[in-house]
């Protein structure tokens, strides 16, 4: 096993072909998420074909583009609900569910795997609070088990977070007994409460009634701008892209097409698929 | 081991074995038919709008499902001395599993979408029409699978049939085991042969359920 | 008529026995082959073939050999190869293997019906394979697989009236015990499938207030104490709750 006398990281910076990633905005600091070559297929359906990117430290990143041109697919890889087939994918420089050793691509041990998720939390479309659980259950479960904490300290931070989000008063409620909005505002509460590094957001006002989705971006804008928390957002909200992010990734077929600052990307697109995905979601 | 088994002993029970499974199939088929007909007929009639015929219905089938086959069987036996024992064991049979087939045709009735209903009224389709070319053709499509599922029940379930000394493949196991005072090669081939029959056979249900779902 | 009552009275002890016979080789199958349907169920889903493998064997094997056989190999086999049992030890183990095949299908598809959402947001939040399962995923699929469990409890009852054949002084052998004495069959097999029937009765009361139960912590349904008042909870108190 010659392998095992390479050295333990994965791509040293030096060898990457950086230059030639047309995404990569920052020079000399880890990147907070890193994208090397991922492939990922579903069947005969390749979603993603090789995609080269990367996020900055407190970046707030939002993904747009078409129903599967794989956004929501990014997601899920950096949450490790789906494995991609090539590439790696690096967290803070760590190598996260595959890496490079002795010139081969091989699966991280699940130890070191489930390391670097710690440092990533989520929140669903669908909301998907334990049913089981009241309220405060759902919060401190995974900071009690996961990280160890006493369940009073636990308490304390998910009071904390309940207040943020505006819903003190439902601390013992049964999860069923809440509207959309208030599921979606505790699952908020329940990925913070981990002290994510990353929060990744996927869709999670898709699910909602329009009158109740201003209360939970409301949530969300005030963690972009109370926290140094990284941002990864696939969104159908425009307004919500723009007030939130300081980066908009095109996607289209799997590949980004366009990279801008938002108020660029949203009021003078460039590549034509852009514009006509823009002109379909803003409705003229 | 061959203090334990004797092949000799295995090839000197398996006639008597093979001659019970004709039984064993026989009952199967025979209660098998008995069910799924008087099945139908209770779903159908459970479905009456009269409590008075409902609740006593319902009172029988509730009664039969959660009271022992085996001592329904030597009920009836006992009760019918001049009736044959392999047929008191088909009919026991087929009523008992009547009424769990009729739960699979109830399901199968109710999965039937209510627009199939509207439609039939709509074209003003006698009643009697509407179940036999509308509802039913639908409905035991459906059920197929959970009636395979029971029918094999059924069949692993013959052997209870030794309590009133019909002559299936279990009771010819126990009466070679009795003449010879060894059980092992006898019962175990019995065994194997229950799970060699059951065991295709739920996956060809499997995939009938699959195929229609 | 009279004498009949008076016969069955004079025994009552001996139903006492016989029910609680009955009782014991029930809830002692169930509670093995519970144990049973939760290993197997749970490990007919693993990922590893070496895992899979044998437990979808063992499961096919229990579900398809009949319960008949099985009972009876156990008790006249088995001591054979050197191990001997006693007669509740074999109708326990006969059910409990039985039933607990039957039941690992049930687990198993109970757990393939919690949605995926509630895996993916256990991922979400670390938690491991075994924390994911014990307070996540079987609180959710337990609700689910109560109502089929009932079922095969029931049947798992009615199978224990085998336990006669083994030397067992069960509810059935006092069947045949009472029509010996009244000489009256009608009579005593009348009695005799209404004490079964009041014991899955019973078993269904039970196995309905843990369901009800399981849904209440699910959020779903009223609680056992509002289904077991008297009075029917006024519509207006539960939409307060909501």
């Amino acid at each position: 096993m010659p392998e095992t006398t390479a050295p333990r990281d994965a791509v040293p910076s030096g060898t990457a072909p950086a230059p030639a990633r047309a995404t990569t905005t920052v020079q000399g600091a880890v990147p907070a998420i890193e994208f090397q070559g991922v492939v990922k297929r579903f069947g005969d359906n390749t979603v993603l074909d090789g995609l080269d990117f990367s996020v900055a430290k407190g970046d707030r990143v939002t993904l747009i583009g078409p129903s599967g041109s794989g956004k929501t697919t990014i997601l899920r890889l950096l949450m490790t609900l789906e494995e991609a087939d090539g590439g790696i994918i690096l967290v803070d420089g760590d190598p996260y569910t595959h890496e490079i050793r002795g010139g081969k691509r091989v699966e991280v041990p699940e130890k070191r795997r489930r390391a670097v998720r710690r440092r990533v939390g989520m929140v669903f479309q669908q909301f998907n609070l334990f049913p089981n659980m009241s309220v405060l259950e759902n919060i401190i479960e995974a900071p009690m088990h996961v990280l160890g904490l006493a369940r009073a300290q636990a308490t304390v931070r998910a009071e904390e977070l309940l207040d943020q989000v505006g819903l003190a008063d439902k601390r013992d409620a049964r999860c069923t007994q809440l509207s959309g909005g208030q599921q979606q505002r505790v699952a908020i509460a329940r990925a913070l409460a981990m002290d994510p590094e990353i929060l990744l957001l996927d869709e999670v006002t898709s699910a909602l009634d329009p009158e109740i989705v201003a209360d939970v971006l409301g949530v969300l804008r005030e963690v972009a701008e109370t926290t140094d928390i990284t941002m990864l957002i696939v969104t159908h909200e425009m307004q919500f892209a723009r007030d939130v992010s300081n980066r908009v990734l095109m996607f289209d077929h799997g590949r980004i097409v366009e990279e801008a600052d938002p108020e660029t990307m949203f009021t003078s697109p460039t590549h034509e698929r852009t514009q006509e995905f823009l002109r379909a979601v803003l409705g003229d | 081991m061959n203090d334990v088994w004797s092949w000799q002993r295995a090839a000197e029970a398996l006639p008597p074995i093979l001659e019970g499974f004709r039984i064993t199939l026989l009952a199967t088929v025979v209660g098998t038919a008995i069910a799924a007909v008087l099945g139908l007929l209770v779903a159908l009639v459970r479905r009456s709008r009269s409590r008075w015929v409902t609740a006593p219905v319902g009172l029988a089938v509730e009664f039969v499902r959660s009271t022992p086959l085996l001592v329904q069987l030597v009920f009836v036996y006992l009760m019918l001395p001049s009736v044959p024992a392999l047929v008191v064991g088909c009919v026991v049979l087929g009523v008992h599993y009547a009424t769990y087939m009729s739960e699979v045709y109830r399901a199968g009735i109710d999965a039937v979408p209510r627009g199939q209903w509207e439609a039939a009224k709509a074209l003003d389709l006698p009643r009697t029409r509407v179940w036999r070319a509308v509802v039913l053709p639908q409905a035991i499509r459906k059920t197929l699978p959970g009636l395979g599922n029971y029918a094999i029940s059924m069949f692993k379930e013959t052997p209870y049939l030794f309590a009133i000394s019909v002559v299936e493949m279990f009771t010819a196991a126990q009466q070679f085991g009795g003449r010879t005072f060894v059980y092992t090669e006898a019962l175990t081939m019995v065994g194997l042969l229950f799970l060699l029959a059951s065991y295709p056979t739920s996956l060809l249900v499997r995939r009938l359920e699959n195929r229609l779902a | 008529m009279s004498d009949n009552l008076s016969t069955l009275r004079d025994a009552l002890p001996r139903l006492g026995e016989g029910v609680v016979v009955t009782l014991q080789l029930t809830l002692g199958g169930a509670a093995l082959a519970l144990v049973l349907a939760l290993l197997l169920g749970l490990g007919s889903r693993a990922g590893s073939l070496w895992v899979r493998g044998p437990s979808r064997f063992v499961v096919e094997f229990f579900r398809g050999t009949s319960l008949v056989v099985q009972l009876f190999w156990l008790f006249y086999v088995l001591p054979v190869f050197g191990f001997r049992m006693e007669s509740l030890a074999c109708g326990i183990l006969a059910l409990g293997l039985n039933y607990g095949a039957y039941g690992a299908e049930v687990v198993r598809g109970s757990i393939n019906a919690v949605p995926q959402g509630q895996w993916e947001a256990a991922t979400a939040l670390d938690l491991g394979p075994v924390h994911r399962l014990r307070r996540v995923i079987l609180p959710q699929a337990w609700a689910l697989m109560i109502p089929m469990l009932t079922n095969l409890l029931i049947q798992l009852l009615k199978g224990s009236a085998l336990a006669t054949y083994i030397l067992l002084h069960d509810v059935n052998y006092f069947i045949e015990q009472l029509r010996r004495s009244t000489q009256d069959t009608f009579f005593s097999y009348t009695v005799g499938l209404l004490v079964y029937f009041a014991l899955a009765y019973v078993l269904t009361l039970g196995m309905n207030a843990l369901e009800v139960r399981a849904k209440n912590r699910l959020g779903s349904g009223p609680s056992l104490r509002e289904v077991l008042r008297v009075a029917p909870v006024p519509a207006t108190t539960r939409g307060g709750a909501a």
